[in-house]
């Protein structure tokens, strides 16, 4: 093929892919290397062939990398392992609150029969029934850590269905790409949670600020 | 002796029903007898429209309305904006306390907490008990 042929062909690639809407095939970016290796042959200078041998490693890493997600079965973690991870996560949430629940009606029963105590002995079965009725507070933040978790599961989920997107056909076995999830709007077209940005959720223990430290930001 | 009117009718919002009955059981050993429930903010604000209540103690992380939003509504609102609010929550970051602070509220407890904490911050703003 004439160069000016294949400088056509590469531009007209080119301008293909810029069209597109953010995501790229790796059969194209193949497609526009090999038109580049072709039109380098026959008139190869020592620059030349090290600028051959660099796109053609470059062309083999793509191949390899596209094989190799080929293999992972991207298509199987997202219609199977993460749904099914984020189904666990929800059922325990479910199982601690229903236990925790199961405890309140047992100790609600315990300090109702404080009135029948003698009261010494009734002021240290308050006690401790209002200890447990702090440790239940376990199930509030495990409860918010694992959505937390589902949330992150989520984002990984959407980053895999661009990445099925990119790869095409050799990749994405089944199933339509997810949409993107929009941020959710008031029927106003406001945003639905404006204080979104400061919606960090439980902190891990490094990251919080103490009782004490919050106390002291109101004198 | 108590100039805390032990009857007083206080609202608490919480999407967490376990959060909520923990609350409601703190504040009842603490001997307040007239505690009402509320799962969001919107669901908050009606209620807080139609009675006339003497503390909220709201959660943040609600939806479909926040405790945020919920604060903010209280502060606008010419017959609520005295209302003392008290904020539970998880959210533990400086900017979140900072935010809440800025908007009003009366005072703020972390989750997870303890009755001792909840009673300390309680008398902080109704007086002691």
């Amino acid at each position: 093929m004439a160069v000016a042929a294949v400088k056509d062909k590469i531009a007209t690639q080119l301008q293909a892919l810029q069209k597109a809407d953010g995501s790229v095939n790796a059969d194209d970016v193949v497609s526009i290397v090999e038109s580049i290796v072709d039109s380098v042959e026959g008139d190869l200078t020592s620059v030349g062939l090290k600028v051959y041998a660099d796109i053609e490693a470059l062309a083999r890493y793509i191949n390899t990398a596209r094989s190799e997600i080929a293999e992972l079965r991207p298509d199987d973690i997202n219609s199977e392992h993460i749904p099914a991870a984020t189904d666990e996560l929800t059922a325990i949430v479910g199982s601690t609150e229903q236990a925790t629940h199961t405890i309140f009606e047992a100790v609600e029963g315990i300090e109702a029969l404080t009135e029948k105590m003698d009261p010494e002995v009734a002021t240290e079965v308050s006690a401790g029934v209002t200890s447990i009725f702090e440790a239940c507070g376990f199930q509030d933040i495990t409860g918010q850590r694992i959505t937390k978790v589902v949330t992150t599961l989520q984002q990984v989920e959407s980053k895999i269905d661009a990445l099925l997107q990119a790869f095409g056909d050799d990749i994405k076995r089944d199933g339509p790409p997810k949409p993107v999830e929009k941020k959710k709007t008031a029927p106003s077209g406001a945003p639905a949670r404006p204080d979104e940005d400061l919606l960090n959720g439980p902190q891990l223990p490094e990251n919080a600020s103490s009782q004490d430290d919050i106390d002291a930001l109101f004198g | 002796m108590s100039s805390v009117d032990m009857s007083m009718p206080i609202l608490i919002v919480d999407d967490y029903k376990t959060m909520l009955r923990i609350i409601r059981n703190l504040l009842k050993q603490l001997g307040f007898t007239n505690v009402d429930e509320a799962t969001d903010g919107s669901a908050a604000l009606q209620k807080l429209r139609d009675k006339e209540y003497s503390l909220v103690i709201s959660d943040w992380n609600m939806e479909p309305m926040s405790g945020m939003q919920l604060l903010t509504e209280v502060r606008a609102d010419t017959k609520l904006k005295e209302l003392p609010f008290i904020m539970i929550t998880a959210e533990s970051k400086t900017e979140n306390v900072i935010a809440a602070k800025e908007a009003g509220v009366s005072n703020y407890i972390v989750k997870p907490f303890n009755a001792a904490t909840l009673k300390t911050k309680l008398a902080a703003v109704l007086g002691n008990f």
